[in-house]
């Protein structure tokens, strides 16, 4: 168990960094183990730093991005989608718990969805070990 | 013109298999010039020298030490830092000093369940009629595979499973010259593998991978860009500098050559090339595409498995 | 007291190695004892990796002998996939596999063993290596060892990928056919190597076993080791390096058992030595009593000396001229003493280069079906075992429908040395220490005793 999970959280600019700050406005706080990292596209979070999160003693990587055909730039979150996918079977291999990863499309006025993914995903990885990748 | 001085080189292996060091006596001919420019002071291999010849040396007596191997006993730790403290320079030789290579796939395992395997659980070993004695101590081992840079300081990298001669050769002549490289440097091309490969000009700028075919049922064209023929081909995330070895022997690449300069991650590379060749939009079909790539993790960090970023990965068993 | 000295490391072997000599209370040499600090896991970390990647992940077992490994695990798979490579894929393997022993067993007698044998005694250690081989052969033979090594290893590399690391091996067959013109270059230079081995022959017989101290070595009782023999053999029983049956025979000569390659399970078992990474092998039907046991332990050696005493000779004729010559030679049959192993490398160097000339002069080589394409795994179990330059060699996969390796079991050939040359070390030590000398010449004496295997520790432990 890991009550208190070190989260961090790639928020695309067009969708999910949008509904975070409407959240913000209608007063839905968002946890505060939650580590927001600003990004153009989702399609812009490289795999690396996704590892490089994990290394950093993340125990659990979130990227919120557009919902399916909705991306700002046309296709940044099919790539996203693969890439974890990808990524996902390799940490897999390395015996890292791949559903500490998860790539999720929000829409910038649902905020309500912003925190319903970002609580759920905060439980699941709370019901992990810490993840301690040594430096 | 005076003669200048001979350069003192030592040559040493690790958790190495001894290719590299075959490749060095591939130099051939090389090799006679090579002992008029140059004192080999340790070299277990070909040479009859001692470790205490070289615990006797003074500090910092070895011009150029080409260390090969992974590092993968608490020896191996003790040897490199030996080595380190005697040597002006030490070059990562091969793939597995340079990025862990294939011994480093260890990895995935702890040391324990790695000796388990060998010694208490092989299908061979003598069964209950004969008393089987103990097997040997796990506590030999580092816990984990280490790449020689995660062990001592290293200047220089020589890439490659093992290093082409001709490259070590090039790495011999400028250090005779004294022409040395920036700290750090990676001997090899600067650019990816495709840029010299034989088939580059078969490779479509977009290549959309519908299926991933697999060497030993797919019947492929040797002339045509692996990639594009769903096979798996490292070629794109790998440095160049191999003279495409195995690409003249009909097999995709394999990646030994590493990543290009300042990558930090060669499995995380090769995770974005793939993910933008499958040009399906459905995630049900990507998905399909994905399932069909065989050990993700075993291919893409083949070689590099210790030098990846995370470093610490759960033990499987 | 009791006295230990240490030689760290054993050197011109491959691998890591060092040997501790004990002497008793009143400086009495006691024992020797070889351990090896090397280990990396393959059978362990080779689980789950895709099957094909197997033959080029286990052949980094060892860079001096990958050909070997490159082809006993492509045969796992064409055992698995239950498919066999068509003529001209089968002939490709046999030419990359003989061209490799060859100059492998041109690399310990210069470079390795060499030194030993050209070199008088009492030279200093520090010249007993390759290069005053070269001085003392002069450089014109000297360069030309260099050179036919090199040009038969890019031959190597022209057809498999690498000089090293062969990457050719599928299972069905081949990736790469030989062209026509390349097949006629490659049999010029075949000769070549062939003119070359005549030679090395030659001044073998000129410098080598005309030196007393050579005639005394293959002699002395101390360096003798009594055990069972095991080599592959044809139908004919004679020697083949790619492909045949497995025969055993005992210390007297007769033979014990023969067994097909994926029956090994029943005839070999593994032992461990705590102080080693290296394990032991023996005949399982005898039963392990001890490394000072030798035959009675059921400790057999393979490698060139063991192929030499369980064949009935060799299917070439220069080969066999030569097997019959050492068989002459040595009146007992079969032949236990160790350096013996020098000779009988010698006469696989001619046999190599004459299968080089035999396969590379047929036009069958260059035909362009290269392989049977198999459908899907359909044997979840595969073995694969050929003549490695060091011994038997056996690669034991396990593979799901899906093409990912589970279970891997590897039986590597220096290994099943591992027993007699851990005694042999002792044995020779009792007659080379007794007056309690230990000057830096005898204890190369000791070493030359484990060179003469030419020993790969990287492989043995694996
Ligand atoms: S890099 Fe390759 S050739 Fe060199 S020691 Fe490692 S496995 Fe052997
Ligand atoms: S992907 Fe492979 S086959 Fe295609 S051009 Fe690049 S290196 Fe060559
Ligand atoms: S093609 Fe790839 S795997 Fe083969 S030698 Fe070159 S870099 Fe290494
Ligand atoms: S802009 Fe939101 S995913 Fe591309």
């Amino acid at each position: 168990m890991n009550p208190n999970p070190e989260i961090v959280a790639f928020f695309c600019q067009w969708c999910a960094y949008a509904a975070a700050d409407n959240a913000g406005r209608a007063r839905l706080n968002i946890p505060s183990n939650i580590k927001t990292v600003r990004v153009m596209c989702s399609g812009r979070v490289d795999p690396e730093f996704i590892l490089e999160a994990f290394k950093k003693g993340a125990d659990g990587v979130l990227i919120a991005g557009c919902i399916e055909g909705s991306c700002h730039y046309k296709t940044g979150n099919l790539q996203t989608a693969k890439r974890v996918m990808i990524l996902s079977t390799v940490l897999k291999s390395l015996n890292i718990e791949p559903v500490r990863l998860r790539f999720e499309g929000v829409k910038a006025d649902d905020p309500e969805g912003l925190l319903r993914i970002i609580n759920d995903f905060n439980n699941t990885v709370s019901l992990l070990e810490p993840l301690s990748c040594e430096v | 013109m005076k003669k200048s001085p001979k350069i003192k080189i030592a040559m040493y292996w690790l958790a190495g298999c001894g290719g590299c060091e075959e490749s060095i006596l591939d130099l051939g001919e090389y090799l006679l010039d090579l002992i008029d420019k140059a004192d080999i002071l340790f070299w277990p291999i070909a040479a009859d020298i001692k470790y205490d010849a070289l615990k006797d040396m003074p500090d910092n007596h070895i011009d150029f030490s080409f260390i090969n191997g992974t590092v993968r006993t608490l020896d191996h730790v003790k040897m490199a830092r030996l080595l380190r403290r005697k040597s002006k320079t030490v070059t990562a030789h091969g793939s597995c000093a340079h990025l862990g290579g294939v011994p480093g796939l260890s990895g995935f395992y702890s040391s324990e369940s790695l000796v388990k395997k060998a010694y208490e659980e092989a299908p061979s070993l003598a069964d209950n009629k004969t008393t089987r004695d103990p097997a040997p101590d796990p506590q030999q081992l580092t816990e984990r595979p280490y790449a020689l840079s995660q062990i001592i300081d290293t200047d220089y990298y020589l890439p490659g499973c093992p290093t082409p001669p001709e490259l070590i050769k090039s790495a011999l002549l400028s250090f005779i010259a004294g022409e040395l490289p920036q700290k750090g440097t990676v001997f090899g091309e600067k650019k990816a593998l495709c840029s010299t490969c034989p088939l580059t000009d078969t490779r479509p700028d977009k290549i959309d991978l519908k299926k991933i075919r697999r060497v030993q049922t797919a019947d492929y064209s040797p002339d045509r860009c692996f990639l594009d023929q769903g096979l798996i081909c490292m070629g794109p995330v790998t440095r160049g500098g191999c003279f495409s070895q195995c690409i003249k022997a009909n097999m995709p690449c394999r990646g030994c050559f590493g990543p290009l300069d300042n990558v930090s991650d060669y499995g995380a590379k090769a995770v974005s090339m793939l993910s933008s060749l499958i040009d399906e939009n459905d995630i049900k079909k990507i998905t399909s595409v994905i399932d069909q790539i065989p050990d993700p993790a075993g291919l893409f960090y083949r070689y590099s498995l210790t030098s990846s970023i995370i470093k610490k990965q759960g033990y499987r068993d | 007291m009791s006295r230990i000295i240490k030689i760290d490391p054993i050197t011109r072997l491959e691998g890591h190695g060092n040997i501790k000599i004990e002497y008793d209370d009143n400086g009495v040499f006691k024992a020797a004892y070889l351990n090896i600090p090397d280990f990396r896991g393959f059978e362990k970390f080779c689980e789950g990796r895709a099957v094909e990647e197997l033959p080029t992940l286990t052949q980094k077992i060892c860079g001096v002998c990958p050909t070997a490994h490159h082809i006993a695990g492509v045969k796992a798979l064409d055992d698995m996939f239950n498919v066999s490579p068509p003529p001209a894929a089968r002939s490709i393997r046999e030419l990359i596999h003989n061209i490799f022993i060859y100059e492998d067993h041109l690399l310990h007698f210069y470079y390795l063993g060499g030194p030993d044998l050209f070199l008088d005694p009492d030279t200093p250690a520090a010249d007993r290596n390759i290069f005053k081989v070269i001085e003392k052969l002069g450089k014109e033979t000297g360069g030309r060892i260099l050179k036919i090594r090199k040009k038969v290893r890019d031959m190597h590399s022209d057809i498999s990928g690498s000089a090293l690391y062969p990457v050719c091996g599928l299972p069905g067959g081949v990736s790469k056919p030989v062209s026509e013109k390349d097949r006629l270059r490659f049999c010029g230079i075949s000769k070549e190597a062939l003119d070359f081995a005549l030679e090395t022959l030659d001044l073998f017989h000129e410098r080598i076993l005309k030196n007393p101290v050579f005639i005394s070595l293959l002699d002395q009782e101390c360096m003798k080791s009594k055990t069972y023999y095991m080599g592959m053999v044809d139908e004919s029983d004679r020697v083949n390096f790619y492909d045949g049956i497995i025969k055993v025979i005992d210390s007297k000569g007769k033979e014990f058992c023969r067994f097909s390659p994926n029956e090994y399970l029943e005839h070999i078992s593994e032992q461990n030595d705590p102080g080693s990474f290296m394990k032991y092998t023996f005949l399982k039907k005898v039963g392990w009593k001890g490394i000072e046991y030798e035959e009675f332990s059921g400790i057999y050696r393979v490698g060139p000396l063991a192929r030499f005493n369980v064949s009935s000779g060799f299917s070439t004729p220069l080969a066999h001229k030569e097997y019959l010559r050492m068989k002459d030679y040595f009146k007992g049959y079969p032949v236990h003493a160790t350096f013996a192993y020098h000779w009988a490398r010698l006469i696989e160097i001619l046999y190599a280069a004459e299968n080089m000339v035999r396969l590379t002069s047929s036009p069958c080589l260059s035909d362009k079906n290269i392989r049977n394409i198999p459908g899907r795994i359909n044997r979840e179990r595969g073995a694969g075992v050929c003549e490695a330059p060091r011994g038997i060699l056996i690669h034991d996969y396990e593979g799901d429908r899906n093409g990912i390796a589970g279970k891997i079991n590897l039986i590597v050939a220096t290994q099943n040395n591992g027993a007699s040359i851990q005694y042999s070390l002792t044995k020779a030590g009792r007659e080379l220490f007794k007056n309690g000398l230990s000057d830096e010449n005898t204890l190369n004496k000791l070493e030359m005793v484990f060179r003469a295997y030419d020993p790969c520790m990287a492989c043995s432990t694996h």
